[in-house]
């Protein structure tokens, strides 16, 4: 008995030490010769050497492209060329150039061969040691399910220890099962699998093997197609809602920045987008700043960008409330022309300086790419620009309510001439709270260079929008802001399906001039005696 | 009638109508030509925008409502006067179909839409260009002044209004010809557009329409219901108080003025030979507001000077320096607003030692 393991162990030792001491070249080399049996062993051989050309020598094989060449009997893989036929050495990768017609032989393959060279490639890749190799193989297994495969799928799930790869091997095994013919509790399990996966593709196996399949098998199958059906319809709302989310918090940010000076202060800045365009190139400088001198910083480029954003288009903000708006307090149609020609100038200025084309402003690292969540598809950039949105949101409410600045702008808004009488400054705080609207706007800028073009008349996109925002919330209220920002993103992103985005933005705005109609004051009108001034 | 002209509006008619005169003459009559064609269509051009800006001014500068929205009224206009002339090209266009204009071949379209019937008639196609905006106007007006929607927020819907009908006139499922817009007109009545008799007719026809047009808005003004008007613009609760229905002088007034506006559309099509959805542009309604600003608001002749003023200065800039313009554009507003509040009307006669039109009332009570 000993004797006899010691034999066993010897045979095992000495056959693994000669498939090791065969390389890959010479396997290949001996490809050509002997039966298709003796072909299917080396094939078997080649795979089982681990080396990476293997799965080339194996597909162009499988190909028929494989052939040797009689000049000096290498195995070269042929392409042809129109009426040429071009030979590389498939081991080495060497260019042999053109080959004459008869100056090679094809190394044949039949039915059963091809069989052995798929099931060797598919081992290949299952067992390969980079685990994004074997999910790619388990993947394709998925696409193309072969019942062939099946037992050798389940092999490999058993012997995979990377809980992902598991997890797409277990379905190709499952796709393998159900196109076969398994036994019924193995379809059953594999109908479960699939019913897991929840999406467009397993939506359309299960369907399939519901038409196919008979009795139980069937009924799961069905079952599970409405599950997913349902599943689907679920993720299709989480996917609006996140949309919506997405365009109210690009509203918001528009918004915010005029719900200060037109909420707060009741000045109609038509200039407020041009604002948000000076952020914006404000973001474009800094960036271009950064690829010149430091390139190292350009992941931190928006941080750098945001503070310079508020304080050049605050600066900006003042100067406009100090050299123009001041002289109009109390004529708000005055003020809107006034602004309306600030924003003509700006425009021009930026066009001057820049030029009229859209410019170049990049994604650091941290906001480019996607990720899934389920069923759907979440980008980084809309994830930040959502949070950010909120951010500013929450710092202006701070501002507004904890601070001895935001005291005094109330005070003001509320009661100038007593704020006055209390010791307030009370044009320094309309030039800080008209400031702060504008910075606010720059900050804007910062995130909307993100998304979208960076062009001179990056504003004029978002005025007619933000000026809706803030009167369907409600003029004087930010929290009503936000609500109609949100509101309004999300209405527009659940309408688009039915109608297309033109229509769902036409109906919005026709929805806002019906309820402003209804509510002249907005969403949360401010209720009191200030609104009657 | 003789009542209705003062001092003001006699001297802008008399010089009108001297323009109306010299300007086909000089144009057809006269050898050598001195005034070129495209001088004329310019000036028939300023003209449509001068009506415009007077019915801007009828609602703004009498009534207090400032409309962001008046381009609307006029583009829908010029798209009525679009449409028949699209009819009128007949088999002559590019894919020689005698009903369908060349975009809805191009778009596979097999049949007129309802809404082009009755187009190839010019008289339909004209009260269209009057109904449609007066009708849009009602809707709109009933809506938004039973709601009392005023000042700021009903300059911020207008302005909507405007928005949306641009984005609805960009899509070309609408059958409006989409981004390009009707053009490639050939005739309107017979009469070629091209010819230098039809640009003049044109001309002739736009300064009647404007004396019209102000003639109509000083009778409405100088009426009793006119001083109800000033009434609502100075003190709207007042007003109300007192027993006026402020919202049907307003709709009456609001109606009146977008289906000028619709005329000036009317005019001004044949003579540009193109509308596109672009004359519906939020920019384009706020850019009538500083003509009837410059000019002075709430004198009606002063508007039409503006409108002139700024076309005039726009085609020069233009050409001159292309990069300046905006800059110009820009300062005028600001300028206008802080030191001009009565336009330049107001200036010239302040200077000439009259007394300020209506403008100085206008200012006072104008938040």
């Amino acid at each position: 008995m000993a004797l006899l393991r010691v034999l066993l162990a010897a045979a095992i030792t000495c056959a693994a030490s000669l498939a090791a001491a065969q390389s890959l070249e010479d396997l290949v080399a001996t490809l050509p010769e002997g039966s298709y049996d003796d072909r299917g062993a080396v094939v078997a051989q080649i795979a089982g050497t681990g080396d990476d050309r293997a799965l080339k020598v194996l597909e162009s094989l499988l190909e028929g492209d494989l052939e040797v060449l009689d000049s000096n009997g290498r195995v070269v893989e042929i392409r042809s060329e129109g009426r040429d036929d071009f030979a590389t050495d498939i081991l080495t990768g060497e260019d042999y150039g053109e080959v004459p017609s008869r100056g090679s032989s094809r190394i044949r393959v039949n039915n059963s061969l091809r069989r052995d060279i798929r099931a060797a490639m598919g081992t290949m890749t299952l067992r390969h040691p980079d685990p994004a190799r074997r999910l790619a193989a388990a993947q394709a297994a998925f696409r193309s399910p072969d019942p062939d495969q099946a037992e050798l799928l389940s092999e490999a799930l058993a012997a995979e220890t990377d809980p992902q790869v598991a997890e797409a091997l277990s379905r190709a095994v499952a796709v393998a099962a159900l196109e076969g013919a398994a036994p019924e509790a193995a379809q059953l399990e594999a109908v479960a699998v699939l019913s897991e996966m929840g999406n467009t593709e397993a939506r359309t196996i299960l369907a399939a093997a519901a038409a196919d399949a008979e009795g139980p098998v069937a009924e799961a199958a069905s079952d599970a197609v409405r599950h997913i059906d349902q599943m689907q319809r679920l993720w299709g709302l989480a996917q609006n809602v996140w949309f919506g989310l997405s365009l109210g918090s690009v509203l918001l940010l528009a918004a915010i920045g005029l719900a200060i000076t037109f909420g707060v202060m009741g000045v109609i800045n038509m200039a407020h987008g041009e604002l948000v365009m000076i952020g914006a190139y404000t973001t474009f400088v800094v960036q271009e700043a950064i690829r010149s001198s430091f390139p190292a910083l350009f992941d931190w480029s928006l941080l750098i960008a945001a503070p310079l954003a508020f304080a050049v288009a605050g600066g900006v903000g003042v100067a406009i409330e100090r050299g123009v708006v001041r002289f109009l307090y109390g004529r708000p149609l005055e003020t809107l022309l006034a602004t309306w020609g600030i924003s003509l100038m700006l425009q021009q200025a930026v066009r001057s300086i820049f030029g009229p084309n859209n410019r170049e402003v990049g994604n650091p690292s941290f906001m480019s790419g996607a990720f899934e969540l389920g069923q759907m598809t979440v980008t980084w950039n809309r994830l930040w620009i959502l949070v950010f949105a909120l951010a500013v949101f929450a710092v202006l409410l701070f501002v507004l309510k904890k601070t001895p600045i935001g005291l005094q702008m109330r005070a003001v808004t509320q009661n100038r001439a007593m704020a006055s009488n209390m010791g307030i400054r009370t044009g320094w705080v309309d030039a800080m709270t008209f400031g702060l609207g504008a910075g606010i706007a720059g900050l804007a800028g910062v995130a909307l260079s993100q998304i979208d073009n960076v062009s001179p008349n990056l504003g004029q996109s978002y005025i007619v929008d933000s000026f809706m925002v803030v009167v369907f919330g409600g003029a004087g209220n930010i929290w009503g802001t936000l609500a109609g920002a949100f509101s309004l993103g999300i209405a527009n992103k659940f309408l688009e399906p039915w109608t297309g985005a033109v229509l769902a933005k036409i109906l919005v705005l026709v929805f806002i001039i019906l309820f402003i109609q209804k509510r002249p004051r907005g969403l949360f009108a401010v209720r009191g005696r200030a609104v009657d001034a | 009638m003789l009542n209705l002209v003062d001092r003001r509006m006699g001297i802008f008619l008399a010089g009108l109508f001297l323009l109306t005169v010299a300007i086909p003459v000089g144009n057809l009559a006269m050898a050598g030509q001195p005034v070129p064609s495209y001088i004329v269509a310019l000036l028939g051009k300023y003209l449509c925008y001068a009506l415009l800006a007077v019915a801007l001014d009828l609602v703004w500068g009498y009534c207090g409502i400032l409309s962001l929205g008046h381009g609307a009224f006029f583009a829908l206009g010029g798209y009525a006067m679009g449409m028949h002339l699209m009819r009128e090209i007949g088999a002559r266009g590019v894919y020689a179909n005698p009903v369908l204009p060349d975009f809805m071949v191009f778009l596979n379209w097999d049949s007129l839409p309802w809404y082009w019937l009755g187009f190839d008639m010019f008289g339909f196609a004209l009260a269209m260009a009057l109904l449609v905006p007066g009708l849009l106007a009602f809707v709109f007006g009933w809506f938004a002044f039973r709601s009392r929607v005023t000042g700021v927020y009903l300059s911020i819907i207008t302005q909507a209004m405007t928005y949306a009908l641009m984005l609805a006139f960009f899509r070309n499922e609408m059958g409006f010809g989409g981004y390009n817009g009707l053009t490639d007109f050939k005739d309107v009545l017979g009469f070629s557009l091209q010819a230098d008799s039809t640009r003049a007719g044109l001309f002739v026809l736009s300064a009647l329409a404007l004396a019209a047009g102000l003639l109509v808005s000083k009778a409405i003004t100088s009426s009793k219901l006119g001083k109800v008007l000033i009434a609502i613009r100075d003190a709207e609760s007042r007003t109300r108080f007192i027993g006026y229905r402020v919202e049907e002088y307003k709709l009456f007034v609001f109606v009146v003025s977008a289906m000028m506006a619709g005329l000036a559309g009317a005019l001004y099509v044949p003579q540009v030979g193109i509308i596109n959805p672009g004359e519906f542009s939020p920019a384009n309604s706020i850019g009538i507001v500083i003509w009837v600003a410059l000019g002075g608001r709430g004198t009606l002749v002063g508007a039409a000077m503006g409108a002139i003023i700024v076309g005039i200065a726009q085609t020069l800039f233009t050409s001159w320096f292309p990069e300046l313009w905006l800059f110009a554009l820009g300062g005028l507003f600001v300028f206008v607003t802080i030191f001009l509040p009565d336009g330049v009307l107001g200036l010239i006669e302040s200077r000439l030692g009259r007394k300020a039109g209506p403008g100085a009332a206008a200012k006072e009570a104008s938040a």
